[in-house]
């Protein structure tokens, strides 16, 4: 346990040295939802109806931009060699990783919503439940994206091909997380949305770890 | 690699399915079996085809256009079956470390990728007189076009990867994740009610569908798993070639001295 405290805290303490890479996937995800409505034009009845789906592909995509460092940095200075040999468990401290990833590029996505969402003119339910699902399926999208990040270690293109691996996998949280959305807001029950995402969140936390440590080693070996 | 000549393996009557696992032993067997299942892909072909266009009767709902089922629906069960058989292949790899299952995986990618390709693009040829529509985002055809994805992300990553065994393994992994899906696409017209049509046949209950159509239907289903073997033996000799490249027994086939 103590393992992955530390874990985080180091990565997190990184980040903080660096600002500026966290600052640029956040300020992406402004950027790009802010461009819909300057594409799309100001008529707030359609801005209400594409918010859910314009928000979560901005959430995934800007996502995909912090994932590549939960890897790379330490793999090419060979901190993360040094982990696979220390004695703790791999699969927390590769877990640790996921934590941080998610704290840094996941939760600010969850606070900035609301902020996102009164520029597309939804109401306060919606808003809530854009919160909530945010909050559910982000760690998800941190989850699922260690893989591809630990599978395209060092590759050439590896960014590219991690989006392109990756994507395919986010579809599930993205139709349901927009789907609850949309359903709050021509008034259908949301519950089965929240169910499915709080699945898809269990099932991802008790088998991804243990997939991204291959991913890793494979990597490393 | 040698051909091992281990006494107490060839000593047995039986056929020795592990020799068959060294990629130098299995490429004479697989030039020999391509021409029985090109041979075996003609025949039921031609069979079906006859069944499905001149002796299926005209459907009473759908008319003529129902007679694409005989293409769509075969290639639709090879395109997941394909990746069941591609994941389970680079499991073996990845497990034993056995070097043929891996290239097995990598011949079958670019199949099944074809069959997913073909049973969307039929599908589609199928929607625009039943539905009205090219696409539309029912569950079942946004599940398959994920598994279009997934096949072509295997490829990409293999590709890009210099190193073999890493690319054999990390494929592995990608194609065990995503195996997942298959169920998905397979449930999805029970799990969400959709636009898609219910299966037609199934293993529990009897099939929904005249006894002519399912034989033309089944016909073509078997020529497509001879046509997906034949070109997967084919894709996994020219892989065998290439990756063996560096070894004595490639160097002594007439094939590649000429």
């Amino acid at each position: 346990m103590r393992a992955l405290l530390a874990i985080i805290q180091r990565d997190l303490l990184l980040v903080m040295r660096r600002k500026s890479e966290v600052l640029t996937a956040l300020f992406f995800f402004v950027v790009v939802t802010s461009l819909f409505p300057l594409g799309i034009g100001a008529d707030a009845a359609l801005l209400r109806k594409i918010a859910p789906g314009v928000i979560w592909v901005a959430a995934l995509l800007s996502t995909l931009l912090g994932l590549h460092r939960m890897f790379a940095a330490d793999y090419q200075d060979g901190a993360l060699e040094q982990l696979v040999l220390s004695p703790q468990p791999m699969v927390l401290l590769v877990t640790g990783k996921i934590i941080a990833h998610w704290i840094v590029c996941g939760l600010p996505l969850v606070l900035l919503a609301p902020l996102i969402g009164i520029q597309f003119d939804l109401d306060t339910g919606s808003l809530s439940v854009l919160m909530a699902t945010l909050l559910l399926g982000t760690p998800v999208l941190s989850l699922l994206g260690s893989i591809g990040a630990a599978l395209t270690l060092g590759v050439r293109g590896g960014s590219v091909l991690m989006s392109l691996l990756i994507l395919p996998l986010y579809i599930p949280v993205l139709i349901f997380g927009a789907g609850a959305v949309y359903a709050t807001s021509v008034g259908l029950d949301t519950s089965g949305y929240f169910s499915l995402l709080g699945a898809l969140l269990i099932l991802a936390l008790a088998f991804v770890p243990w997939v991204s440590v291959a991913a890793v080693k494979i990597a490393i070996e | 690699m040698n051909q091992v000549n281990n006494p107490s393996f060839s000593n047995s009557r039986l056929i020795n399915w592990f020799k068959l696992s060294s990629p130098s032993t299995f490429y004479p067997v697989a030039g020999k079996l391509i021409p029985v299942f090109w041979a075996l892909t003609v025949a039921f072909g031609l069979a079906g085809l006859w069944i499905s266009f001149f002796i299926a009767p005209v459907d009473a709902v759908q008319g003529q256009a129902y007679r694409i089922i005989f293409i769509h629906v075969p290639a639709s069960w090879m395109s997941m079956f394909i990746y069941l058989a591609m994941a389970a292949w680079a499991g073996l790899g990845l497990i034993f470390n056995t070097r043929l299952s891996a290239m097995m995986a990598q011949a079958l990618a670019p199949v099944g990728a074809w069959m997913t390709f073909l049973s969307l693009w039929t599908g589609a040829l199928w929607g625009k007189p039943m539905w009205g529509a090219w696409w539309v985002w029912d569950a079942r055809l946004t599940s398959e076009l994920i598994l279009l994805f997934l096949y072509l992300g295997f490829m990409a990553l293999q590709a890009s990867i210099d190193n073999r065994r890493r690319a054999d393994k990390a494929g592995a992994i990608l194609a065990l994740v995503g195996v997942v899906n298959v169920p998905i696409i397979y449930f999805s017209v029970k799990w969400w009610n959709t636009l898609h049509q219910g299966a037609s046949v199934s293993l529990t209950k009897a099939p929904a569908m005249a006894q002519i159509m399912l034989w033309g239907m089944l016909l073509m289903a078997l020529c497509f798993w001879m046509y997906s073997i034949a070109v997967g033996l084919m894709r996994l000799r020219a892989i065998i070639l290439e990756r063996e490249a560096h070894t004595d027994w490639v160097r002594q086939l007439s094939e590649v001295k000429s």
